[in-house]
């Protein structure tokens, strides 16, 4: 009686052996590609089972039952919705994510740019926010209870109730109406200088930081403490370490995962939240591509959407957890 | 010769928070005084809550938690280091005086390399080149007895056993060449025969350096073998203060003879030992990862006897206790108790079955609920096997408090409220309320104090005696089994390595584990520890 599977456990069972980190990343890999795929039918199951027609919206007054099944015949719509759907996932593993219904351009040419545009942002809104959530958290422990941990916690506190479009419109009302010191609206375009650039997306990433800061800062602040707590800080301590080189030489690294955890959290929360922000500020990235897309029903749009972000957000937080895996010593140098 | 530390009048504060109450100060250590001179070694002992590792820290002149230090002086090289600011602090810490913590294990980064962090206070400190102090940090790797030495320092903390980091961290408090050393109970966490072998180290290393120790501890025997004087300590103050032979042959005061006397025989060994109560017979058990901790093991436990299971951590002897209760179901094997063969599942077992064995834990603290009353927790087996109920069931509580020695006023407290010893004696209680014909006790005094853990055994034996309950007593104490055991199981990775009455399998002609594990358990003998390693050397040089 073999087993068709022993011969993989067995393979997996020397791996483990032999490379426990190798095999515990293309496990997180494996779970990755898998979960990725679920998503995709949920996108397509979901935009499926979404109330309203392209074909209706399109027409408008004049549409006819005849003109609403010639459009729905055009665009395919009478098939089986397998067939449909492993049609746009054949497609998709291409990089093909089929043409919108609205333009009939093909979608993955006005995603690229879309894309690049969303991330364009996301990324000055990460390099600046990262760094200063994890230094700010370090300082509050620093100075833990007193004044500058207080002030720290407040603000960031404050920055974190209030709803993103409402930093975003307090922000144009001081600094671009008021001051006048900053651009809006905040749209980019072909042919743009840098600097004109990098002045358009000032306030939206200073929105974006305001809004991600608090959390990463909080999180680090909260896992570093807990470090502090250990035994091996103590040790520190008895060495005649000062506080701050305690604090990142024994306790950083040890707080490493759970702060790349959150931080992986906002990151994707840079790419995949900035619908409002972008739509506040009239910045042409994914966000506004979407809503744009779903007010006009046009699907193919939709799904690849949806489907972009949930890769990055999957993405990131496999990243995530690959760096706590190698972070932890135990997995990194097995007995 | 001039003192190395001196402390004078030494006064330890701490602020308090009683649940319901304001915040209180109080002090923990009340003007307690000595003198240390260079290259000598001072114990100092006592229980819990004595103070004696308070009173290390503050030769640190450090504080653990919310621990100040309120009064006195402690006078380093006739400085009095308690004036110093902050960086005059640090300048002493980890260069002229180093500590080493009970649980290395836990005192070690897991981030960072073992020698990156033996040698990060003297790089710290400016003492040494890396260059230099790698090369010490290698060559105390080699007098402390570490595998390998000129590499052991490019492991990861996880990567040795717990006796290695133990010495490790003794290498690191070393490695600056300090002139003290505070050592907190660095052998406690320690099996037995692991624990000579770090002491030897310890003893080993102390010589060849010619730097000063404060050995903490609350094991007179081990701090015997080591010190040049002994300070007893008890809630604060002390007891006695004097040279070690002095404390040890001709101790002064009754607690310090209390403590030296500790855990002498206290039973005769039942002569028939053939009316088997529980019998456990080829029994092999795994965990669900595959890994096998049982092996093969067949015993048994006579009426109203006691059985006493010796072995160190991981040895198999608690996995045994969970086999028997049916917690943990053998692959092979039977365990039949008085006429019935139990069902492998503790699922499957009748009520009445059940009620027969009880369980005493080591930790009374987490197998008792802490929202629950004495009066509950004792009451909860005397309505689930026997229905009683109401003013009943609390005169039958109330009788059970007087028999373990506590009385109906602790009926309303909570466990939080009891000592560890009281906490102990209401496990006792409650497991007795089942009417049990087998109490299985997992280590039920290692968690205590000496004195108070003796208490517990005198209460065990009058027990015995009134009601005929047997004993399945796991420990890794050879001391307690001298004390109580009729019969005695030696375990060895999961192996039976010798069972039969006391007198047989502790008096030669040995096994060859059991004669080890004789061997390392510290007699309250000066001189014992050089003894023991001169014998161990003749044998080594014999082969």
């Amino acid at each position: 009686m073999a087993n068709p599977l022993a011969g993989v456990h067995a393979a997996r069972h020397r791996l483990k052996e032999s490379h426990p980190l190798t095999l515990l990343i293309v496990e997180r890999l494996a779970l990755s590609v898998l979960l990725l795929w679920a998503v995709s039918v949920l996108i397509f199951a979901g935009v499926e089972a979404l109330p309203g027609d392209f074909a209706q919206t399109y027409l408008g007054q004049s549409a006819t039952p005849q003109a609403i099944a010639n459009i729905r015949a055009d665009l395919g719509l009478d098939r089986p919705i397998t067939t449909r759907y492993f049609e746009w996932l054949g497609g998709v593993v291409q990089g093909d994510f089929g043409n919108s219904w609205a333009s009939g351009a093909p979608v993955s040419e006005q995603i690229t740019k879309r894309l690049g545009n969303s991330l364009f942002l996301a990324f000055f809104a990460a390099a600046i926010s990262v760094p200063l959530a994890v230094g700010l958290g370090m300082v509050a422990v620093h100075y833990r209870n007193r004044i500058p941990d207080r002030i720290i916690n407040i603000l960031s506190l404050a920055a974190i109730s209030l709803p993103e479009f409402f930093i975003g419109y307090l922000l144009i009302v001081f600094f671009a109406v008021q001051l006048g010191v900053a651009t809006f609206p905040s749209t980019v375009y072909d042919g743009m200088s840098w600097s004109e650039r990098i002045s358009a997306i000032t306030l939206p990433t200073a929105t974006l930081v305001l809004v991600v800061l608090a959390h990463m800062m909080r999180m680090t602040r909260a896992a570093i403490i807990s470090v502090m707590s250990s035994a091996y800080m103590e040790t520190a301590e008895l060495k005649g370490l000062g506080a701050f080189k305690a604090i990142v030489k024994h306790a950083a690294p040890n707080a490493i995962a759970p702060i790349v955890n959150v931080v992986a959290l906002n990151l994707a929360y840079l790419v995949v939240g900035v619908v409002v922000v972008e739509v506040v500020f009239v910045y042409p990235g994914m966000g506004q591509y979407m809503v744009d897309a779903v007010t006009v029903r046009d699907m193919p749009v939709v799904q690849a959407c949806g489907l972009i972000f949930a890769a990055v957000y999957i993405l990131l937080n496999m990243v995530a957890d690959i760096v706590a895996i190698v972070a932890n010593p135990r997995l990194r140098h097995p007995r | 010769m001039s003192d190395l530390l001196s402390v004078r009048d030494l006064r330890i504060g701490a602020t308090i928070f009683p649940p319901g109450e304001d915040p209180q100060d109080i002090e923990i250590v009340h003007g307690v005084s000595f003198d240390l001179q260079r290259g000598k070694v001072l114990g100092l002992i006592g229980e819990s809550g004595a103070g004696k590792s308070t009173i290390g820290l503050a030769a640190l002149a450090y504080g653990r938690g919310g621990v100040r230090i309120t009064g006195g002086q402690v006078m380093l090289d006739g400085e009095d280091i308690l004036k110093l600011n902050k960086k005059g602090i640090r300048s002493i810490r980890g260069a002229r005086v180093c500590y080493v913590a009970q649980s290395a294990a836990a005192s070690f980064n897991p981030a960072h390399k073992l020698g990156d962090q033996v040698i990060e206070g003297a790089l710290e400190h400016g003492l040494m080149t890396r260059e230099e102090a790698v090369e010490r940090a290698n060559y105390l790797f080699d007098i402390l007895g570490l595998p390998d030495p000129q590499n052991f320092g490019d492991r990861y903390p996880h990567q040795v056993s717990g006796g290695q980091l133990q010495r490790a961290m003794t290498a690191m408090a070393l490695c600056p060449k300090p002139e003290l050393i505070v050592f907190d109970e660095p052998t406690t966490a320690l099996d037995v025969t692991t624990q000579i072998d770090v002491l030897a180290a310890i003893k080993n290393a102390i010589d060849k350096t010619g730097t000063a120790a404060l050995y903490i501890t609350h094991d007179l025997a081990v701090v015997a073998q080591i010190s040049d004087d002994i300070m007893v300590l008890r809630n604060g103050d002390t007891v006695e203060y004097g040279p070690v032979a002095q404390i040890i042959e001709n101790p002064r005061q009754d607690y310090t003879k209390a403590l030296v006397n500790v855990r002498q025989t206290k039973l005769a060994e039942a002569r028939d030992q053939s009316d088997a109560l529980l019998k456990v017979e080829n029994i092999s058990a795994a965990y669900g990862n595959g890994v096998q901790v049982l092996h093969d093991v067949s015993l048994h436990v006579p009426r109203g006897q006691t059985l006493a299971v010796v072995g160190e951590s991981g040895s198999g002897k608690s996995t045994l206790a969970r086999v028997i209760t049916g917690l943990l179901p053998p692959f092979e094997g039977k365990v039949t108790f008085g006429d019935d063969e139990l069902s492998a599942e503790q699922k499957h077992r009748s009520r009445d079955q059940l009620r027969r064995i009880q369980l005493i834990y080591q930790m009374a603290d987490t197998a008792m609920n802490p929202r629950q009353t004495v009066g509950q927790i004792i009451g909860r087996p005397l309505q689930f096997y026997f229905g009683v109920r109401g003013a009943q069931r609390k005169a039958k509580v109330i009788e059970l408090l007087d028999e373990i020695e506590m009385g109906e006023t602790f009926y309303d407290r909570y466990p939080a409220e009891l000592s560890g010893g009281q906490k102990q004696r209401v496990a006792i209680a409650r497991a007795l309320a089942a009417k049990p014909e087998l109490i299985l006790c997992d280590e039920p005094t290692s968690a205590l104090d000496p004195l108070v853990a003796e208490g517990i055994l005198d209460l065990l034996m009058r027990l015995q005696k009134n009601y005929q309950v047997s004993y399945l007593f796991i420990t890794h104490d050879i001391a307690i089994v001298r004390a109580i055991a009729d019969s005695v199981a030696v375990m060895l990775q999961g192996k039976l390595v010798d069972f039969g009455p006391r007198s047989e399998v502790l008096n030669p002609p040995f096994d060859d584990y059991t004669d080890l594990l004789l061997k390392s358990v510290p007699e309250m003998e000066l001189g014992w520890l050089e003894k023991v390693l001169a014998t161990r050397k003749m044998e080594s040089a014999g082969h």
